[in-house]
């Protein structure tokens, strides 16, 4: 009975990465990432491994996921403050 | 070369790949017939051995402690190339004209969550961290589970209180504690004539807190690294989302 | 236990492989490949586990058990524990890579950034 647990979570898992993979969106490619690092979780747990399941729990799932939306929040910060400055460049050179 | 080149070269690559690696893994033993010694033994050993009832901690900071030094060493390097890489640099980017919102938006309840979220958080992962050698945990998990709580300090309140706490010289102090206070600890032994990163310290009873020696050290000096290693990267890439609040400050 | 069962571990971690590869190859943004950088970490981690499971073994921790009961391979998890979270400020290391050269060129496609410049 385990053993059929086991496989069927396998094979969502295979098709957990290779839609993480096909998620082109990166802001959608990050709760993608998160659930996908759940699942393993899952699966370290079906493999008897409880000590890696709980760092794959709290880092696959939150950690990382984190560290990537922290990384899209200041690109997307620098873009708005670049756009900005430029904005407010050109505005000043047509008032000259 | 050209992108249709590239994922023809990649397809072609991958068929073979995939086809050395099905001759390979249908020639393993079926999955679940572990019959490794290396494993057997040191489950048998380990319990009398190091007092200790949690294996694969004591493997990772015991038997095979220096891997484990090499990766902390690898996480504060890690650290150091962030810090180094975002830091700020003259003649940077103005900061956009309009102020960054702090705490608008934010319901009552999201804020009367977080003292409790962040206690029960805290409480949590110093629980998961001292009780390494016992039950899973140990210092990498709490690492993360305490740095989240910084994370929540931002998510929930406003960016002032998270500044406060992450901009301090002490987590840089405790990051570099940490990290030092590991190899400390098996150099220690090397002033009494024994081998490096050995486990000198009285090891106590089985199933006790403070049992085990130098691994429950260990692993409390991990934990307090990885905690600033985390809350020092995520202050890291929110500087200059934070610093856009107070224009004051420089 | 069927037949198709002795390896699907493996080739679920073989799949993955391929699948980070894939997306790492065809990438048009730089985080997307960082992250396909992440699924591709996580196929070694389904495969070195996978080789150190026992059927009927439990878990490596003798807080409730006897002693003398069998268990999975430990050494392999321990190998795991600290490389999952190793992993996690790497990839900030990496992220930290792609910000700046946002930063310097403006732009974060793969295909933009190809000569380096001086």
């Amino acid at each position: 009975m385990m053993i059929w647990f086991g496989a069927g979570l396998l094979l969502l898992i295979g098709a957990t990465g290779a839609a993480v993979v096909c998620t082109r969106n990166v802001t959608n490619q990050v709760l993608a990432l998160g659930f996908y690092g759940l699942l393993l979780a899952l699966m370290f747990f079906v493999f008897q491994a409880p000590d890696v399941a709980l760092s794959q729990i709290t880092v696959g799932a939150v950690a990382l996921p984190l560290m990537v939306m922290l990384a899209i929040a200041r690109m997307r910060f620098r873009d708005r403050a670049r756009s900005a400055a430029q904005g407010s460049s050109s505005s000043e050179g047509r008032h000259d | 070369m050209t992108e249709r080149a590239r994922n023809s070269l990649f397809f072609i690559a991958g068929g073979v790949l995939l086809f050395l690696y099905a001759y390979a893994a249908l020639n393993l033993p079926a999955w679940g017939s572990y019959r490794g010694p290396y494993g057997d033994a040191i489950a048998r050993v380990a319990v009398y051995e190091r007092h200790v009832t949690d294996i694969v901690n004591a493997i990772n900071y015991d038997y095979r402690g220096f891997d484990t030094l090499g990766e902390e060493f690898i996480l504060f390097t890690a650290v150091l190339g962030v810090s180094m890489l975002l830091r700020k640099e003259e003649g940077a980017l103005k900061r956009p004209a309009s102020r960054l919102q702090d705490d608008a938006g934010l319901s009552a309840a999201v804020r009367a969550v977080n003292l409790p979220a962040l206690l029960v958080t805290t409480v949590f992962g110093l629980y998961i961290g001292l009780h390494g050698q016992l039950t899973p945990g140990g210092g990498f998990q709490a690492g993360v589970i305490l740095a989240t709580g910084a994370v929540l300090v931002y998510v929930c309140e406003n960016t002032g209180a998270f500044r406060r706490i992450t901009s301090h010289a002490l987590v840089e102090i405790t990051e570099a504690f940490g990290a030092g206070g590991y190899a400390i600890i098996g150099i220690a032994p090397l002033l009494a004539g024994l081998p490096f990163l050995c486990n000198f310290i009285p090891l106590g009873t089985t199933g006790d807190v403070f049992s085990s020696g130098t691994i429950a050290l260990i692993s409390a000096c991990v934990g307090l690294e990885v905690t600033a290693s985390f809350v020092l990267v995520v202050y890291i890439y929110l500087q200059e989302i934070i610093a856009g609040a107070f224009p004051e400050e420089d | 236990m069927p037949g198709i069962l002795h390896s699907l571990p493996y080739f679920v971690a073989a799949w993955l492989l391929l699948c980070g590869l894939y997306g790492l190859v065809t990438s048009k943004h730089l985080v997307h490949a960082v992250v396909c950088l992440a699924i591709l970490q996580s196929s070694t981690y389904m495969l070195l586990l996978a080789i150190g499971y026992r059927v009927g073994g439990s878990a490596p921790i003798f807080a409730d058990i006897s002693t003398s009961k069998l268990v999975v391979d430990p050494v392999v998890q321990a190998l795991m524990l600290t490389d999952v979270v190793v992993e996690a400020v790497v990839v900030a290391l990496l992220l930290a890579m792609v910000v700046k050269a946002h930063e310097k060129s403006g732009s974060v496609s793969p295909n933009d950034l190809r000569t380096l410049r001086g």
